[in-house]
């Protein structure tokens, strides 16, 4: 590489382990991302690529190796320790809070990055700083129309955006999207590419995704990963050339 | 963003203080309110009643604070109410031999206290585990504080329980506290504090985050919180608020014994608050005080009442899971848009057969207990003062007539009233 990068990677992964019982489900990652990388992960159904997620961001504890992001060891951390240094997900399954209005939802995600942590001494509608935000990332997810409906009776597509809303809400500077625009329409995933795009400007992005439109169109390194190893990780050029790549993955979409 | 997406937008919340009669009206009137309830119902039952349920919405909401707001099903509450009231009666008997100017109105503080340090002492074992395993834990807790006051005999009183005097303190502004709307009026003023501060506490960044665990505590770790931290101070609030229920009830009937800790006492929590509704910061008040009054009533009038709570709370989980305040919220869209009077007519026309069926399903329980349990008054008894034998045939076939046919139009009438509610709700939508 000849471009100018940070010494220390956002996130590296270095000889990285899972096994559930005896199944070896993740045999060893090694992966260095930069700051500021838009990075997918792609790979056939069974990879790893979900639990790689969850090793990253601390739902579940590797059985070897390591995660360091920005440089600290992260590795078996509990999840809330990992989202405290900046590190934020999304998940395959939309994952959000259904009682709660989309408002509340988005806010309950800033509340921590902006110190009120634990407090039951202050009225949570007076946080300026928190209503600011919130209002911010609803505008930027276009769900502001939406803000006093529940989060569980909006439309598909709608909780997806939530879900990242949810995501980038603490300001996180790295971000982890699990198949953003699973089960999305034609229309839907091209709203979420620019979501995404806009979203993922100055920070680090790894994102899982199975429509290679969308990979090809945002990522600037894309990682392949097959029965729990990554056989390729390069630009999408090289990754769309590589021979192995094609025979291992793209060859059944190819041929 | 275009100026016309944004026309479409409800108005957003704008953080700006409310005006003092926003903020405190409700507040205001609750303290008229109570203020001016004993002239109403003025009689000594009436106001002992109330005293009661003024205990009793303490322990409802601090119970809801853990079922309804975080969704921690505790079987195990009424502990906290026990020891608040415990430590309480032992504090005042402590200090009626020294003299210590502390007046009867503080004594609550120690009730409060006391559920405050033994949520933090059992919340710190009990949310470690959430959902089923923190449900059996809280379990085992009752039984393990319910067994302790039958071998600490001294401190618990045995059988007989710790009575005091509430009349010994020192006597501040001429209160004596002897008589009992003296004692209304202390727990009228504690009641409005503490569910003045349970209210406020829903209102915090706390508040919102026992909300977020309560709909999906594996999402909130995501998000930077500790489930577990939460778990722990909501469990350990409404231990704290508990105390202060169970301080008051002390002083109220000036005894403590312990079966107001044991695990009955905990499901009468758990009846009041689902039955009032868990989903509505009201819900527990309501619960309450239909709980307590219905108690009172229905132990007046049938020795087997609490057959009638458990068919109740069986009917309210089946057909109305939000409960009373569930039920009333249902009606708020119609009141507001004037159409209540198209339902109305549909309601009183399922309560009567509703009523007709209830009479009929009493009249069996009733005749069944007359001839199981009352052996020795014999077959002849009195429903609704109508005498009859129960070992002849003809009132059991009445009782089941009146039951079967009573099922039957009250499902029927209800089928219409949901109709006529939907179809009061779309008129409202219509131009």
């Amino acid at each position: 590489m000849t471009q100018p990068k940070n010494p220390v990677p956002a996130l590296r992964l270095s000889g990285l382990e899972k096994s559930f019982g005896p199944m070896k489900i993740i045999r060893g990652i090694d992966l260095d991302i930069p700051a500021g990388e838009r990075h997918a992960v792609i790979g056939p159904n069974g990879a790893g690529k979900s639990t790689l997620f969850h090793l990253i961001s601390g739902h579940y504890q590797p059985s070897g190796g390591s995660v360091r992001l920005h440089g600290d060891d992260i590795t078996g951390m509990p999840p809330q320790l990992i989202a405290r240094r900046g590190l934020s997900r999304s998940f395959q399954v939309t994952n959000l809070f259904p009682q709660l209005t989309v408002w509340e939802n988005v806010r309950c995600a800033t509340l921590w990055a902006l110190g009120y942590k634990y407090s039951f001494w202050r009225n949570v509608e007076r946080l300026a700083d928190a209503r600011q935000r919130t209002e911010e990332i609803l505008r930027e997810i276009n769900l502001i129309e939406r803000w006093n409906m529940p989060a569980g009776v909006l439309a598909y597509a709608e909780q997806r955006a939530l879900e990242i809303g949810l995501a980038i809400a603490s300001n996180a500077n790295t971000l982890l999207l699990d198949e953003p625009m699973a089960g999305m329409s034609h229309g839907e995933t091209e709203h979420m590419v620019e979501l995404i795009r806009k979203v993922s400007e100055n920070r680090t992005l790894l994102m899982i995704e199975h429509d290679m439109g969308v990979v090809f169109d945002l990522a600037d390194r894309i990682s392949v990963l097959v029965y729990g190893e990554v056989i390729a990780s390069d630009t999408p050029e090289r990754i769309k050339a590589n021979a192995s790549v094609q025979q291992a993955y793209l060859g059944t979409e190819v041929a | 963003m275009s100026q016309k997406t944004d026309m479409k937008i409800p108005a957003l919340p704008s953080g700006a203080r409310e005006s003092f009669l926003a903020r405190f009206g409700i507040w205001i009137v609750a303290a008229i309110v109570l203020a001016g309830l004993p002239y109403v119902f003025s009689s000594g039952l009436s106001v002992s009643t109330m005293c009661m349920m003024g205990t009793m919405i303490i322990f409802a909401l601090s119970y809801n604070m853990l079922l309804g707001q975080t969704g921690l099903l505790s079987f195990g509450h009424a502990v906290f109410f026990g020891l608040g009231g415990f430590l309480t009666a032992w504090a005042m008997n402590a200090v009626v031999g020294t003299a210590s100017p502390v007046p009867l109105f503080l004594f609550p503080i120690m009730g409060g206290f006391t559920g405050l340090v033994f949520g933090i002492i059992l919340g710190a074992v009990s949310t470690k585990r959430s959902g089923t395993a923190f449900a059996m834990i809280t379990l085992g807790i009752a039984e393990l504080v319910s067994s302790s006051a039958l071998i600490l005999r001294h401190f618990f009183g045995g059988e007989e329980g710790i009575t005091l005097d509430r009349t010994d303190m020192v006597q501040v502004f001429g209160l004596s506290f002897g008589p009992q709307i003296q004692v209304y009026y202390l727990i009228a003023v504690w009641c409005l504090i503490s569910v003045a501060a349970m209210y406020a506490i829903t209102c915090t960044p706390f508040g919102r985050i026992c909300n977020a665990v309560r709909d999906n505590p594996e999402r909130v770790r995501f998000i930077g919180y500790n489930t577990q931290t939460v778990r722990f101070m909501a469990f350990s609030l409404s231990g704290l608020f508990a105390g202060i229920g169970g301080g008051l009830a002390a002083i109220n009937f000036e005894i403590m014994n312990s079966a107001q800790m044991g695990v009955g006492e905990s499901g009468a929590v758990i009846l009041m608050t689902y039955i009032g509704g868990i989903g509505n910061f009201a819900g527990p008040i309501i619960g309450a005080v239909v709980v307590t009054y219905l108690q009172l009533m229905l132990s007046d009038v049938t020795d087997v009442w609490q057959l009638y709570f458990g068919l109740l709370f069986i009917g309210m989980v089946m057909y109305a899971p939000r409960g009373l305040a569930g039920l009333l919220a249902l009606q708020q869209p119609l009141l507001q848009t004037r159409q209540f009077h198209r339902v109305a007519p549909y309601y009183v026309l399922a309560l009567l057969p509703g009523l007709v069926a209830i009479t009929g399903l009493s009249m069996v329980i009733e005749m069944t207990y007359q001839l199981a349990v009352k052996t020795a008054a014999g077959p002849a008894m009195a429903f609704f003062y109508v005498p009859f034998n129960a070992n002849s045939p003809l009132p059991w076939i009445i009782a089941v007539i009146l039951f079967a046919v009573g099922t039957w139009l009250f499902l029927r009438a209800a089928r219409l009233a949901g109709d006529a509610y939907s179809e009061a709700l779309a008129w409202r939508k219509l131009p």
